[in-house]
C-alpha cells in the first residue's frame, strides 16, 4: 500500500519498514497504525530493531524500503515537516554538559521558532517538569542520570509535540527516577493528549504505560494488541513447574495430555503450562508429573505476563535477558 | 502569556546561525583550556623569535629591514592557525547531542556554519593581543589604523579558512584523536614559507615549495601593511591564497556534514 503525505487519520501509520545495513535486516517489513492520543508500547530485547525503527520514525535515518507518515507527513519525503510534530527523547539522554539546563531549554526552543517571550514560558512550565529547582542554571554535567533524563525529556517537549518518541526513556534508572519518568508520560498523555511511542525492555513499563503494544523479535512485528488481549490470548492463567532440564522434555508430554491445558512451552529448566482454570488445574498437574516420578523443584500458579507473551510470539523469555544484563 | 499558542515553527537561516554561533561562543568562554595554549604560544614564539634571530637576521640584509616587523605575521599565523571548535564537535557526535540538534529543524548548513562565525570571532579577537605586543615590541603600521584593522580582519580570515579542515576531519571520523592530529597541517603551511628569513634567502627545494605555499602570499600581504605601505598587489595575491586554503577546506568541510547528516548512512 502507498501512503500519500497528508492524508491519514493516524498519528503514526507505518507500511513495511525495512532498514538494511549491508546485508542485515535491522527492521524487515515493519507496519504500525498508533492512534492519535495512544500510547504504544514497543517491546523488545536489545538489538530487535526498536532503535532503528525509532531512528527512522523520527527522520534521523531513511528507510531503505517502505514509508511512514507522522501525523500524515512522510518520513521520506517531508522529514522537514515531521520533524515540527514529535519531539523525541533519546535511548541516551543527547545533552551538552557545557550549558546550563536553562540554556539547553532555551537553545531548544530557539531551534523550532519559538520567540524570547515563547521561550521563557515554555522553559518556566518544563521547569515543573525536570523537577531540578535551582539546578536548572547549574552546567549539565554536574546532573545526576535521573535529571538529565528529565532534562532530556523537557528538550524533546519545549515546541509542544503532537507526538513523543521516547526510546527506553528508564533504562538505567533508579526505581524512584522511573515512577517520575512513567508520571510525567501519563500526565502528557492524559492531561495534553500527547501521542507517544514509547520503546521499553522492561515489561513492567509497558504493561504499565501503553494502551497497546507492540513486540519487536529480529526486526519484524511478533505480536500486537492491548496488555490485557495479549495475555488473553495465551491463557487464562499459567502454571510454571522448575524441574531439572534433563526432565523437562518428558514433563511438558505428560502435562500436555491433562484436561485444560491450552498450551506448554519448555524454557531451560521451567515447564511454562497455559491453562484455563490455573486454580482448578494446579493439582492434576502437580499429581501427574509426580506419579511419573517427574523431580518438580518448583510449581508455582501465576496469571499471565507480557513476558509469557513474549515467550509465546518468540519462542524466548525477554526477562531473563534483562536479568542477565542487570548481573552483567 | 500561555502556552497553548506556542508552536513550532521554521525560523529564518540567520536565526539558526546565529543561535549555533552563540551555543559556540558560550562553550568557548567555558573552555579556556583550548584556547589559552593558541594564544600564549604565539606571543612566546614572538619573543623567542625576536630576541634569538633578530641580529642575526637583520644583519644580512640592507638597511632597514625589520625582522620584528617581518615576525608579527608569523605570530598572527600561529595564533589563528587551527582554532576551532572540531573538538567539541566531535564530543557533539559522541554523546548524542548532534542528534539532538539534527532532530530539530534546524538547517544543516548552519550547523557547521554557526561553528564557523564563532570561530571567526575567536580567532579576530586572538589576533588582538599580538597585534597588542607588537605594539609594546615598537612596531608600528604604514598603513596606519586601517591597516592595523585589516591586519586582523586578515588573520582572522585566515582562520576561518583554515578551519575547515579540523571540521572536515571530525565530521569524517567523529574520532577526537584525529581531529587532535589535525594540527599537523599546520606545519607545512606554518614552515614551509618564508617564516623566517624572506623569500630570496630560501634555497633549492624550500624556496619552491614556498612559492607554491599560500602562506607565503598571507604573510606578505600582512607584513606589507606593517611596512611596505598599501600595496593592492600583495593584498589581493594574500585575498587570493586565503580563498584557495578556505575553498578547499569548506568544501572538505561540508562534504563531510553531508555524509554525516546524510539519513541514508
Amino acid at each position: 500500500m502507498q501512503l500519500v503525505s497528508g492524508q491519514s487519520a493516524w498519528a503514526i501509520e507505518a507500511t513495511n519498514l525495512v532498514r538494511r545495513f549491508g546485508e542485515n535486516y535491522a527492521v524487515n517489513g515493519i507496519d504500525l497504525r498508533v492512534s492519535p492520543g495512544e500510547i504504544y508500547g514497543f517491546l523488545g530485547p536489545n538489538g530487535a530493531g526498536k532503535s532503528t525503527t525509532v531512528r527512522m520514525l523520527t527522520t534521523l535515518l531513511a528507510p531503505t524500503s517502505g514509508d511512514a507518515l507522522i501525523m500524515g507527513h512522510s518520513i521520506v519525503t517531508k522529514p522537514d515537516t515531521v520533524r515540527f510534530h514529535i519531539g523525541v527523547a533519546l535511548q541516551d539522554a543527547a545533552l551538552d554538559p557545557k550549558q546550563t539546563g536553562r540554556e539547553l531549554l532555551d537553545m531548544q526552543g530557539r531551534l523550532y521558532g519559538l520567540n524570547s517571550l515563547e521561550r521563557k514560558t515554555r522553559v518556566e512550565e518544563l521547569l515543573q517538569l525536570v523537577d531540578i529547582d535551582s539546578a536548572i542554571d547549574d552546567r549539565i554535567s554536574t546532573y545526576s542520570g535521573g535529571m538529565k533524563r528529565r532534562l532530556d525529556l523537557a528538550a524533546a517537549l519545549v515546541h509542544q509535540p503532537q507526538v513523543l518518541f521516547l526510546d527506553e526513556p528508564t533504562t538505567g534508572l533508579d526505581p524512584v527516577s522511573r515512577a517520575k519518568v512513567w508520571k510525567e508520560v501519563r500526565h502528557l498523555n492524559e492531561d495534553l493528549g500527547m501521542t507517544i511511542f514509547l520503546t521499553t525492555q522492561y515489561l513492567e513499563e509497558a504493561d504499565e504505560l501503553a494502551h497497546r503494544v507492540g513486540i519487536i523479535a529480529k526486526g519484524s512485528l511478533a505480536v500486537e494488541g492491548t496488555p490485557t488481549e495479549l495475555k488473553k490470548a495465551i491463557g487464562s492463567d499459567v502454571v510454571v513447574a522448575r524441574i531439572p532440564t534433563t526432565e523437562t522434555s518428558r514433563a511438558a508430554q505428560i502435562v500436555n495430555n491433562i484436561s485444560g491445558v491450552q498450551s506448554v512451552e519448555v524454557q531451560d529448566d521451567e515447564v511454562i503450562i497455559s491453562i484455563g482454570n490455573g486454580a482448578r488445574g494446579i493439582s492434576p498437574i502437580a499429581v501427574a508429573l509426580s506419579d511419573a516420578n517427574v523431580p518438580v523443584l518448583e510449581i508455582t500458579l501465576r496469571t499471565p505476563t507480557l513476558d509469557d507473551v513474549f515467550l509465546h510470539a518468540t519462542g524466548n523469555r525477554l526477562q531473563e535477558r534483562n536479568e542477565a544484563k542487570v548481573a552483567q | 502569556m500561555t502556552s497553548q499558542n506556542i508552536t513550532a515553527r521554521k525560523s529564518g537561516f540567520f536565526h539558526d546561525l546565529g543561535t549555533v554561533a552563540l551555543r559556540a561562543l558560550r562553550l568557548t568562554a567555558r573552555d579556556p583550556e583550548a584556547i589559552g595554549p593558541a594564544l600564549i604560544i604565539p606571543l612566546f614564539f614572538l619573543v623567542v623569535n625576536i630576541g634569538s634571530l633578530q641580529s642575526f637576521v637583520e644583519g644580512r640584509f640592507p638597511t632597514g629591514f625589520d625582522f620584528k616587523a617581518f615576525q608579527l605575521p608569523v605570530a598572527v599565523v600561529f595564533a589563528v592557525t587551527g582554532v576551532s571548535r572540531a573538538g567539541s564537535l566531535v564530543t557533539d557526535i559522541q554523546d548524542g547531542y548532534l542528534d539532538r540538534l539534527l532532530l530539530t529543524p534546524v538547517r544543516r548548513a548552519t550547523l557547521l556554519l554557526g561553528l564557523m562565525v564563532a570561530d571567526f570571532t575567536v580567532v579576530c579577537i586572538m589576533t588582538i593581543p599580538v597585534v597588542l605586543l607588537g605594539l609594546v615590541l615598537g612596531i608600528t603600521y604604514e598603513t596606519g589604523i586601517l591597516g592595523m584593522m585589516l591586519f586582523v580582519l586578515i588573520g582572522g580570515l585566515w582562520g576561518l579558512a583554515f578551519t575547515g579542515f579540523p571540521y572536515a576531519i571530525a565530521l569524517k571520523t567523529g574520532n577526537p584523536t584525529a581531529v587532535n592530529n589535525a594540527f599537523l597541517l599546520f606545519f607545512p603551511f606554518a614552515f614551509l614559507t618564508t617564516a623566517y628569513v624572506p623569500k630570496q634567502a630560501l634555497t633549492g627545494w624550500l624556496s619552491t615549495i614556498a612559492t607554491y605555499n599560500p602562506t607565503t602570499y598571507l604573510l606578505d600581504a600582512l607584513r606589507s601593511l606593517i611596512s611596505g605601505g598599501w600595496n593592492i598587489t600583495l593584498l589581493a595575491k594574500g585575498f587570493c591564497a586565503i580563498a584557495i586554503i578556505g575553498g578547499v577546506s569548506f568544501s572538505m568541510a561540508f562534504a563531510a556534514l553531508r555524509g554525516r547528516v546524510s539519513r541514508n548512512s
